[in-house]
């Protein structure tokens, strides 16, 4: 029942912001739905193959902003094969000729091509925004499609992408007329950049707060960029190597003074080490941190750098910061928030960089932890017991042993307990990532304890379905799960079918799940989409029910079977 | 015997095979022990780096599998089939979890700092013509001036930071970023091949003005 006038009622709304709200808020009534769907501007779409594009602009015409998702996570260590998908120029094709007027579109894992950024950049006058994150299939040409035609572009954000590099002039096509531009990053371009492109673009950009370069830009073209653009929030250094005797080091120094703005830094992709006290002036302000691309910089250099960032809420690093390193991020940065230590070299178990010590005096000196990504040659179930009495405010708990199946080394234990301490100290905890021995009790734990778990990954873990189970039946806010290599099968896999509608999706790969399993649950529920991935030239899928898959993937959608599987997907 | 093969992917990888073991369901894993039988890795072409082999790795990931009537929950072996060796870290599929775009650019660093050398052009006064020499070889200026004096015959002399080089006619300069001729010794190692350009082994009476003492 309404008691306001429909505008009253969309004003209201106006206020609600988040994706979660709004999607309850449609459900309220038919005349809540209808405000709602006119009012909304954004629209998050975890999964591309959930909906269809027309469905999207059929519901909501107001379209402002989108955000989409395409491959499923494990993608990003190569399980998922080339061309499975998530390909975003239906996408683009369906909105241009529509008439939304999108403004802002961002997209993760996803299939991009030259023509869809082409088609983007023409189709959408007031086109403001375009963030790529870990996508491909595009070339540095789209990208100057996307410079040449937007003519209000207010954001380029390249994270991560692996884009071809036609060199050069796509910089260059920025036009005169461009002055509105707040954010660049093209970290991730490999190429050469017209670097008096890319200072004249700097100069006439006047709210430009976000700069992240790539390794070609030099530093004295970054001491002259930063001249131009003292009010830079957030900066990312492309190469920082000169002889710091030299006057373009001494310039760069007084420059960097001035920038007391720049909350954020990043980048280091070149480095010389002995150039980096110049940065500890701004060491002081920063809020976030990222090193974890800066190979150049030993521990010590890290270490030294670290001293310096009091106020520091989020830092990634390389792990050859040592656990000595760690110590001093400890007493140094207490408002720490998040930490995410990446291995500088993922292959070598000879040189342990940090281990379970790091971890713990983490733990113990940042009482603000609420997310962590951990890449370490061991752990233990003490360790982790101590963490767990520490921090009881994770959010984010990714933990990774580099030797996937590495017992305590103390104890030879598995790490079962360890693991049960941070979910059942950690109430809030969302996502978690296992490693490390494990047996189907660290499952047990996992579902009794952790309830508000949203997104679980795990692999080489577990004895049996019981673990797979206990997992499904216990959390109940579960939305990703994603496993591999892990002996759990078809008796996991169907014990309650239902509950993956009320997920996003499932992967498993190299379980022991059979096609006939496959087949049955996809029979059973017409909402899912099971996807078998059969990358083996010659196995053929009608043959045997018996035959185990090696991978697959099953998510809920409202619009059944994709059209642009490729022949290695099966669809059941 | 993969290497010597043309490249070219044809997979004998057989689909289906009735074995009548008492086990409710076939696996890979047979079917892979079963092809071991027959060598069929030998003879299979494929396209991939020699050593490579990704079908058969992946597999023998599995852990050997559990007796299908036992459902207890009992552990079983976690590590790999006995038949095949475990596999190397390196070579697990998609472990450790990290994305390629990081895993492509640290590897870049790596290649570049082991083969992208630091060369530069040094001239001697009244020798013919320049060598190269790659900076990055040497730890510091010892070995360096070892390397010069090698090279072109000379003796560099004692450095002092006074003083500079004492005791011969000869001076090691060098052209830093700036375009500026500097002496050689006085900065840090890291610094200097960080900011030098080109070498020049300059003769004692043009050094006076770098500080020599002849």
């Amino acid at each position: 029942m309404n008691y306001f006038p429909d505008e009253v009622v969309e004003h209201v709304f106006d206020f609600i912001t988040s994706h979660k709200d709004r999607n309850s808020v449609s459900l309220v009534c038919k005349s809540w739905y209808k405000i709602e769907r006119y009012s909304r501007q954004r629209v998050f779409i975890g999964n591309c193959y959930s909906i269809t594009p027309q469905r999207l602009i059929a519901r909501f015409p107001g379209l402002k902003s989108l955000t989409l998702k395409g491959k499923p996570h494990f993608a990003d260590f190569n399980l998922v094969p080339h061309d499975w998908g998530g390909f975003v120029d239906p996408w683009i094709k369906a909105l241009a000729k529509s008439r939304i007027g999108l403004e802002e579109l961002r997209l993760k894992r996803m299939v991009v091509s030259d023509d869809s950024l082409e088609l983007l950049s023409k189709s959408f006058p007031n086109f403001k925004s375009l963030v790529l994150v870990s996508c491909e299939g595009f070339t540095t040409d789209g990208v100057a499609a996307i410079a040449a035609n937007c003519r209000f572009l207010r954001e380029l954000d390249l994270q991560e992408n692996e884009v071809e590099d036609h060199r050069g002039h796509w910089l260059s096509c920025f036009p005169e007329s461009c002055t509105s531009l707040v954010s660049l990053n093209f970290a991730c371009l490999k190429g050469e950049i017209n670097l008096a492109s890319l200072e004249r673009l700097v100069a006439r950009s006047p709210n430009l707060k976000s700069l992240r370069l790539n390794r070609v830009v030099p530093l004295d073209t970054l001491q002259k960029l930063l001249m131009r653009a003292p009010q830079l929030a957030d900066l990312g250094i492309g190469s920082y190597v000169d002889d710091p005797s030299s006057e373009v080091f001494s310039k760069l120094k007084a420059v960097i003074q001035l920038c007391n703005s720049i909350r954020s830094l990043s980048g280091f992709l070149e480095v010389a080490p002995c150039c980096m006290s110049a940065i500890y002036p701004i060491c002081e302000n920063l809020t976030f941190l990222n090193l974890s691309y800066a190979p150049g910089l030993q521990g010590n250099d890290l270490t030294k750098l670290v001293q310096h960032c009091r106020k520091l809420q989020r830092l990634w690093i390389l792990d050859c910061i040592g656990d000595k390193g760690l110590g001093v991020v400890a007493s140094t940065c207490k408002e720490l928030q998040e930490l995410r230590v990446f291995p500088s070299d993922p292959f070598d178990a000879g040189n342990a960089a940090v281990t379970e010590e790091g971890l713990v005096l983490i733990s113990a000196g940042c009482p603000k932890l609420n997310s962590l990504l951990y890449f370490c040659h061991q752990m233990t179930n003490a360790a982790l017991i101590t963490v767990a009495k520490n921090c009881t405010n994770f959010i984010r708990f990714r933990l990774c042993i580099l030797d996937p199946v590495k017992a305590d080394p103390v104890t030879n234990q598995p790490l079962d307990e360890g693991f049960g301490a941070i979910v059942r100290s950690n109430k809030s905890l969302k996502r978690l990532s296992l490693s490390g021995l494990l047996t189907d009790q660290v499952f047990l734990y996992i579902g009794m304890y952790a309830k508000k778990l949203e997104m679980l990954s795990i692999a080489f873990a577990g004895d049996s379905n019981k673990g797979m189970l206990y997992v499904l039946n216990g959390c109940k806010k579960l939305r990703k799960l994603e496993i591999r290599d892990c002996p759990f099968g078809d008796v996991a896999l169907l014990e309650d079918m239902g509950k993956y509608e009320t997920m996003r999706s499932l992967w498993m790969s190299s379980c022991e799940v059979t096609l006939g399993a496959c087949k049955t649950l996809a029979k059973k529920m017409p909402s899912l989409n099971v996807e078998i991935i059969n990358e083996s030239e010659h196995l053929e899928f009608s043959l045997d029910d018996r035959l185990l898959v090696d991978k697959m993937y099953l998510y809920r959608t409202l619009v059944g079977h994709r059209k642009d599987k490729p022949e290695y997907v099966l669809l059941l | 015997l993969i290497a010597t093969f043309p490249n070219i992917y044809i997979s004998t990888t057989v689909q289906y095979i009735d074995l009548s073991i008492n086990q409710s369901a076939i696996n890979l894993q047979s079917i892979m022990v079963f092809e071991k039988d027959l060598n069929l890795d030998a003879t299979e072409l494929r396209l991939g780096l020699p050593g490579s082999s990704e079908e058969s790795l992946r597999i023998s990931n599995k852990r050997a599998l559990p007796d299908m009537n036992d459902d207890s929950g009992v552990a079983v072996a976690k590590k790999c089939d006995q038949e095949t060796a475990p596999p190397t870290k390196a070579q697990v599929v998609g472990w450790p979890p990290i994305r390629s775009y990081r895993k492509n650019s640290l590897q870049t660093k790596k290649t570049e700092a082991e083969t992208g050398g630091m060369y530069v052009k040094v001239s001697m006064d009244g020798a013919p013509y320049l060598r190269k020499i790659d900076l990055k070889v040497y730890k510091g200026y010892p070995e360096l001036f070892k390397a010069l004096e090698d090279m072109f015959k000379f003796k560099v002399g004692k450095y002092s930071e006074r003083e500079g080089y004492n005791g011969s006619e000869f001076v090691p300069t060098y052209e830093d970023k700036d375009g500026d001729w500097m002496l050689v010794g006085d900065v840090p190692w890291e610094m200097f091949i960080n900011a030098c350009k080109r070498l020049r082994i300059v003769r004692g009476s043009e050094a006076r003005g770098l500080g020599c003492v002849v």
